[in-house]
């Protein structure tokens, strides 16, 4: 076998684990447009929001502290614990589920029947109001971030040396195959098949579901609206707290963070706003598309390729399937 | 003894006279957004350099130090907001600390008689001082670093680098090109196989390159990042158990929050600098003493001695030294950006002066004229130790290879100069 074929094989590899971390992010996406019919373009700044909490709870910062210490005059900092990952991870549940309903509660109440557009600039003031949240309540500074299951049982990283020596017994190279990347692969299977659990199998979910199809038909048999979109918006913040996790274990907790919804984009126009099972897929398809693409194609045009090739992808899907490859084909008649 | 002298005719002549105007420093800073981790450390060191000088020394020549800070968020348009918003309030000089923000100041302080300090940053070719009148990148630019980095390899390389392999992995933006143009003439100069490899804004996915250096097993990777780049690349190398003594950051990628998410696997990674590193200083016991100690730090007071911390600092000590040459010149405490424009234009450091300072061989000694506004060129190299938590140089300050370097230089600046109708000064 040539070793550009064997080397395409490892990137095509990476490209499908590279587009499981995609799909985490289009994920929160799908779930908050299929049950309100809004495009959340503060979904990426939710995934930091999410981080910054959960490190912030884990090693005991004390959230506002700048604006308490300048305000009391205090050098009041941390509150001197380090706090197990599960706990924290469940508090920053907490925390989500709290935002969720002020989200409801402050803006999308007042918002009701207004087009998507308003409610979509609305949650793009929601995510710099979000930004600005984190920054005031745990400062801008890079957090490092270690989900452990015991004390030195933590979230692993790079190479996998099981994949690495079959492959290379079997082909004579290595691949490279990263451990987070195998991690993230296992928790989204695991996230979507609860999802897709909760949504068919609970009361809540079948009325989440009801609200999906039609909000007011859903609203005549007694469905909440609201408290069906405060568990949408909740859903979509641990979500963002799954993806979080495992983009800043790779680059630390940071502001960068939420740039990270560009990359959901093209996984949205290719699988559509509205499945789950497109954002998966779609994921996958721009994951291992722009990595085979920046393989072959790259080194001839002087590399770079992936940011916007995943978008011509897109676009190339769109054209003929404007409502992407699982999404639901909207016919209005006159 | 001279400059004391001056210093004490100057604070008397200030006492005598009315109240003047405090000596304005604005700093275009970013403490907010993606990049705000390298924009604070830096604006807290820019600041309390000079917050040091009014409570322990009352201070430049008599005059208190005022720091108007505005924040860019690292955005070009906020930045040149930022410049028309201050600059009528007798700014003396600008420190952006961003490229694409310097770019669009040079024709505007140009204009406005008022210099830009871009140390290690900006437009490398604006060290021609015969072309750019009003900017100042002393005491080292982009393709020094770049020049510093291969003579480094070519020190542990036994003064050869024929046959090996070194890829650039670069921010694809204006700043991460500029150090190509160098590395190629110095490829061609000492026979290595050049390897350019592209990271897209903002290199929080960087994959596909870390599987092209795993397959190209390049003797060594330079890195031209800042922001999110910097972690995700030493996270990536340390994922391919790429060997870290190998790999070589500019001064930009070379932060305490650049290796901490890689923890420990860290250790080993280089970076270049033009500017000593760590709190082992003693004008650093002053700064706890008359600033964080009196709860006037910039920030909390924990980023003293980090890497970005230190090259603030420095360039307020700089700046500050500047404005006291300035105002020894003119004979005036109260000193105008011409005044300061001129005495940037005829700086010298010594080593005398940084010790006195509490400062001992925290930069180079080196001297500006109308020709040179780029400075001595000279850098050192420094290793992260993740278990000291702590960078350290592990090679003096050395020169750049200028028979490469000035060439350059004098092209892109004569380009420059005929785009824009500017004839040469300094003849």
């Amino acid at each position: 076998m040539s070793d550009n074929l064997i080397f395409a094989m490892e990137v095509t590899l990476n490209g499908l684990m590279a587009g499981v971390l995609y799909a985490l992010v289009a994920l929160g996406f799908v779930l908050i447009y299929k049950a309100s019919g809004i495009f959340n373009f503060a979904q990426g700044v939710m995934a930091l929001f999410a981080a910054m909490t959960l490190v912030g709870i884990q090693k005991g910062q004390v959230p506002f502290s700048h604006l308490i210490n300048a305000i009391l005059g205090t050098e009041f900092h941390y509150f001197g614990w380090t706090m197990h990952s599960f706990l924290a991870i469940a508090l920053t549940v907490v925390v989500m589920i709290g935002l969720a309903l002020a989200v409801q509660q402050l803006i999308f109440r007042h918002l009701v029947g207004q087009e998507p557009i308003i409610l979509f600039m609305a949650t793009i003031g929601l995510a710099y109001l979000l930004e600005g949240l984190a920054d005031l309540m745990w400062g801008s500074e890079i957090k490092t971030l270690n989900v452990c299951l015991t004390g030195d049982t933590c979230l692993p990283q790079g190479l996998n040396a099981t994949i690495d020596s079959i492959t290379y017994n079997i082909f004579g190279y290595g691949f490279f195959i990263d451990n987070l990347d195998i991690t993230a692969t296992v928790v989204a299977a695991i996230l979507v098949a609860a999802l897709v659990a909760f949504s068919q199998y609970t009361k809540q979910g079948r009325a989440m579901r009801a609200v999906a199809d039609d909000h007011q038909a859903a609203l005549s048999v007694g469905i909440s609206l609201k408290f069906i979109w405060v568990l949408v918006w909740s859903i979509a913040g641990f979500v963002a707290l799954v993806a979080g996790i495992m983009w800043g274990a790779k680059s630390g907790v940071q502001f960068s963070l939420s740039l990270i919804a560009l990359k959901a984009l093209p996984v949205l126009m290719l699988g559509g706003f509205t499945s789950i099972p497109g954002a998966i897929v779609g994921g996958l398809i721009i994951g291992v598309g722009e990595k085979v693409f920046e393989f072959a194609i790259g080194p001839m045009v002087g590399g770079a390729t992936e940011n916007w090739f995943a978008y011509v992808l897109a676009l190339i899907f769109l054209v003929f399937r404007p409502q992407g490859l699982f999404g639901e084909k909207i016919i209005e008649r006159v | 003894m001279k400059t004391k002298l001056a210093t004490l005719a100057l604070t008397a002549t200030m006492v005598a006279a009315p109240a003047m105007a405090d000596l304005v420093f604005p700093s275009l800073s970013y403490r907010t957004g993606p990049y705000a981790a390298g924009g604070i450390p830096y604006a807290d060191g820019y600041a309390d350099y000079f917050t040091l000088l009014n409570e322990r020394d009352g201070g430049i020549g008599g005059v208190m130090a005022k720091v108007i800070e505005c924040e860019t968020g690292y955005n070009t348009e906020k930045g040149v907001e930022c410049y028309e918003a201050t600059k009528g309030e007798g700014s003396l000089v600008y420190n952006p600390l961003s490229t694409g923000i310097t770019y669009q100041l040079i024709p505007k302080v140009t204009a406005d008689g008022i210099p830009l300090y871009t140390p290690g940053y900006g437009r490398t070719s604006a060290a021609n001082g015969k072309v750019f009148s009003n900017v100042f990148n002393f005491p080292a630019n982009y393709w020094n670093a770049a020049s510093l980095a291969i003579n480094h390899l070519l020190e542990v390389n036994g003064g050869d680098l024929k046959g090996k392999k070194i890829a650039l992995l670069y921010h694809n933006s204006a700043y991460g090109k500029e150090p190509i143009q160098t590395l190629e003439q110095l490829s061609a100069k000492h026979g290595f196989e050049l390897v350019t490899i592209p990271v897209d804004h903002p290199g929080q996915e960087q994959k596909s390159q870390w599987l092209q250096i795993r397959r190209e097993k390049p003797d060594n990777v330079l890195m031209w990042g800042w922001g999110v780049m910097n972690q995700v690349a030493i996270q990536e190398a340390a994922n391919i158990r790429y060997p870290m003594e190998n790999f070589i950051g500019a001064w930009w990628s070379g932060a305490e929050h650049d290796v901490a998410p890689a923890g420990a696997n860290a250790t080993g990674y280089k970076a270049v600098t033009f500017h000593n590193v760590g709190s082992d200083f003693p004008v650093f016991d002053d700064v706890q003493k008359y600033v964080v100690d009196a709860g006037k730090a910039a920030g909390a007071g924990d980023n003293i001695g980090k890497a970005l911390y230190n090259r603030g600092f420095y360039a307020a000590m700089l700046m500050a030294e500047a404005a006291r040459s300035a105002q020894e010149a003119t004979g005036n405490a109260d000193i105008t950006a011409a005044d300061m424009r001129n005495a940037l234009e005829s700086f010298s450091i010594s080593e005398e002066r940084m010790a006195e300072l509490g400062m001992p061989n925290f930069g180079p000694a080196f001297e500006v004229n109308c020709a040179n506004h780029g400075g001595p060129g000279t850098g050192a190299i420094q290793q992260w130790d993740a278990a000291a938590g702590k960078w350290s140089l592990i090679s003096d300050f050395g020169p750049s290879d200028m028979d490469v370097i000035q060439p350059l230089i004098d092209a892109d600046s004569a380009a420059y100069a005929a785009e824009n109708n500017i004839s040469e000064r300094c003849n």
